[in-house]
């Protein structure tokens, strides 16, 4: 019986941790999945927007152990909010004068923004040294949750759910629910058409790249909890982020959920039961495959051919 | 053997410096460079030309940057106390970027352009691979200072961090004394130096210490979620989880571990990869308790070594830290300085044939001494971490004979 109850909690963490991956996935590719997916960017640079939020998360920590400790359990809650409007902001600066320029060529804006992530990365490297930092966790950030004795459920883990699952109702309801998100959805699929019934579309563009960006610096800042952050730390993320967004199909944001799942599913079964590089290979492979049968992604918008 | 110990600086550099070179400058200054540089090297009368080759840019900048400053350092304490043969020590540095093409071409420009007569640098195996058949090939001399997987002995080259089987063996035997450790789960990063340190562990694991490896598992560079592996040392429960983890992943794996509530009261972990550098980047509370197999900490208490953080801090600030590594690239300019000067001569046929025997008992590690495959003899210690991001040395071993090449291990 013993064997049993231990088989159970092993099994309840695994499956918690499928769970966990599928989170990080998501959140950090929600951002791309507005950038890419809405607009058609192909923003290299996105792991630099999710450094910009690790880094102002170490910035308020420091900043709030040296001048109010008091404050320290609940700066969190301001490092995220402050790494959405600086990643924001910083976004909508290079839309104007970067991206904007370059809507009638996609290529260009890959090389554009790849020099921009080299660039972004060498700025923080100068700002704050070449060396990793770490922000200081707070209490209620560190250790697990014992639901029972053999059980630990990573409360890092949990807060990173919490939040993505909030971030995601809030993208819904912005983009599928909200008038500006209908100017989105008209700008993407017809921008001329969209121009001429009134809608700016300049504007449209500007603030839908730089809310991609502020979710990219939120996302940053929770993966204080779990990753590293340093002047390199963006090109963890940068490949599994296009992997999930091109995945599931760049324009849907369901696609973009249902790939992180599946991905994330399928990567922690094949960890558990293999090892780490061949669950890699085989999670690799297996997208590839689909992708070739399904060149579109898992879900795909319905256009007229 | 024959040569003698070199003293280190006073500690008051500023004040003896003077007097110093005025000194060395009067002893030395006889020597003609025509004698001293038979093989056209940039060499003067006042003056001899070294190269620094680290990454200052890209991902190895933040394991390369310690190096480039213990290095610095070291030259301008040579430097202050009178220089090599009476020469003072100009610096050329290159950025070889973190991509190893770059290595290959900063080293031909500065063995082939520059004429350097030694160069300190590389710190990943991939680097010192691509640089290696350029220093054989111009017969140039590079003090390489990170500790590494071994099965190499060039001729060009001084390894002045420790080989695998220096680290390895004595941790492990260690773990297997005071924690009475028989199973262990071995874990790295998926390249050539977590892999081959594994092998070598295995082999002494199963054969030597007869224990048994439950679990061997290597994740991708830049992994960032363990969640599955954490599950599985909870599932087999070893004795000591021995790691290999590098670079971003190495921060990730520690935060979960703590976060899945593996910590040092539940489980013991011998690491490879973890020096106050990376505890930067972990945080010393995700880790403490975890224990580091080494030959340096910073909280090494000798003589040498308090003089040697206290020029540190005072030239990069207080709150720099200073890892195995960087330690290891602080000897390279010394143990080049104790090989000229035992030479009479900067050719690099010479300084190479007076390098094996050269001792310092000035090193902040302690003593060491080249061994004639051009490896050091080291100590080796265990270090616990602490929450304050520094380690607690709890076991140092007695000096180990350098084997680059360890038989039965292959």
């Amino acid at each position: 019986m013993e064997w049993l109850s231990e088989f159970g909690a092993i099994a309840a963490m695994q499956g918690f941790n499928g769970l966990s991956v599928f989170c990080v996935l998501l959140l950090m590719a929600l951002g791309l999945a507005i950038i890419f997916g809405q607009m058609g960017v192909i923003n290299m640079a996105h792991g630099e927007f999710l450094t910009i939020g690790a880094y102002t998360t170490f910035v308020v920590s420091s900043l709030t152990s040296s001048y109010a400790p008091a404050f320290g359990p609940y700066y969190f809650f301001l490092a995220i909010i402050l790494s959405f409007f600086i990643a924001g902001a910083i976004g909508w600066l290079v839309e104007w004068a970067m991206i904007s320029k370059l809507y009638q060529r996609p290529l260009d804006t890959l090389l554009a923004t790849w020099g921009l992530s080299l660039v972004m990365q060498q700025g923080f490297r100068s700002i704050f040294g070449a060396r990793e930092v770490s922000a200081t966790l707070p209490d209620w950030l560190m250790g697990s949750w014992n639901p029972t004795e053999a059980i630990d459920i990573p409360r890092n883990g949990l807060f990173v759910m919490g939040l993505t699952l909030l971030l995601t109702a809030l993208l819904f309801l912005m983009i599928y629910r909200s008038r500006w998100g209908l100017q989105v959805r008209a700008t993407m699929q017809n921008r001329v058409m969209a121009r001429s019934v009134g809608i700016n579309t300049k504007r449209v563009d500007r603030m839908t790249f730089a809310l991609g960006c502020g979710v990219a610096g939120v996302a940053g800042a929770a993966f204080t909890t779990i990753g590293s952050t340093g002047p390199t730390a963006g090109s963890l993320y940068i490949v599994d982020t296009f992997l999930v967004v091109v995945f599931g199909g760049a324009s849907s944001l369901l696609g973009t959920i249902a790939s992180a799942f599946s991905i994330a599913q399928a990567q922690s079964l094949l960890e558990f039961f293999t090892s780490g590089s061949m669950a890699k290979v085989f999670t690799l492979s297996a997208v590839v495959l689909i992708l070739m049968l399904r060149p579109q992604g898992l879900f795909s918008a319905k256009v007229r051919k | 053997m024959d040569s003698q110990p070199i003293r280190l600086l006073p500690r008051r550099l500023a004040v003896g410096a003077a007097a110093l070179s005025l000194l060395a400058g009067s002893l030395f200054s006889h020597v003609a460079s025509a004698e001293v540089n038979t093989t056209g090297l940039a060499v003067t009368d006042s003056e001899v030309t070294v190269g620094i080759l680290h990454s200052a840019t890209g991902t190895m900048a933040i394991s390369e940057t310690g190096s480039i400053q213990a290095e610095r350092l070291a030259i301008e304490q040579i430097n202050a106390s009178g220089g090599v043969l009476g020469r003072q020590i100009k610096v050329i540095q290159e950025d070889g970027a973190s991509d190893w093409p770059t290595f290959a071409e900063k080293a031909r420009k500065l063995l082939v352009g520059d004429k350097v007569a030694t160069v300190f640098g590389c710190w990943t195996s991939a680097s010192r691979k691509a640089v290696l058949p350029v220093f054989e090939k111009e017969n140039g001399l590079l003090y390489y200072p990170t500790f590494y997987e071994g099965l190499e002995q060039s001729k060009n080259v001084i390894y002045t961090g420790q080989e695998a089987t220096q680290q390895i063996l004595a941790g492990l035997d260690w773990v297997a004394k005071e924690k009475g450790a028989k199973t262990f789960y071995l874990l790295g990063s998926d390249y050539i130096w977590p892999r081959t340190s594994m092998k070598i562990a295995r082999k002494h694991i199963e054969n030597v210490l007869g224990g048994k490896v439950v679990g061997e598992e290597y994740y991708p560079l830049g992994n960032t979620q363990f969640g599955s592996l954490i599950n599985k040392i909870k599932l087999r429960k070893p004795d000591v989880v021995f790691a290999a983890v590098v670079g971003g992943s190495n921060v990730a794996f520690y935060k979960q571990m703590k976060a899945a509530g593996v910590t040092a009261d539940k489980q013991t972990l011998l690491t490879l990869s973890v020096t106050e550098d990376e505890l930067l980047g972990i945080g010393g509370e995700n880790m403490a308790g975890f224990y580091a197999s080494m030959k340096y900490f910073q909280s090494l208490d000798n003589p040498n070594n308090a003089a040697f953080v206290e020029a540190f801090k005072a030239k990069y600030g207080k709150d720099a830290v200073i890892g195995d590594v960087t330690q290891a690239a602080y000897l390279g300019p010394w143990l080049w300085k104790a090989a000229v000067e035992k030479a009479g001569s900067f050719d690099i046929d010479k300084v190479v044939a007076a390098s094996p025997g050269i001792e310092l008992d000035t090193a902040p590690e302690g003593y060491v001494k080249v061994h004639d495959n051009h490896h050091l003899w080291s100590k080796t210690r265990i270090g616990e971490v602490q929450k304050d991001g520094q380690f607690k040395v709890v076991f140092e071993s007695d000096l180990i004979e350098p084997n680059p090449f360890p038989e039965g291990y292959q």
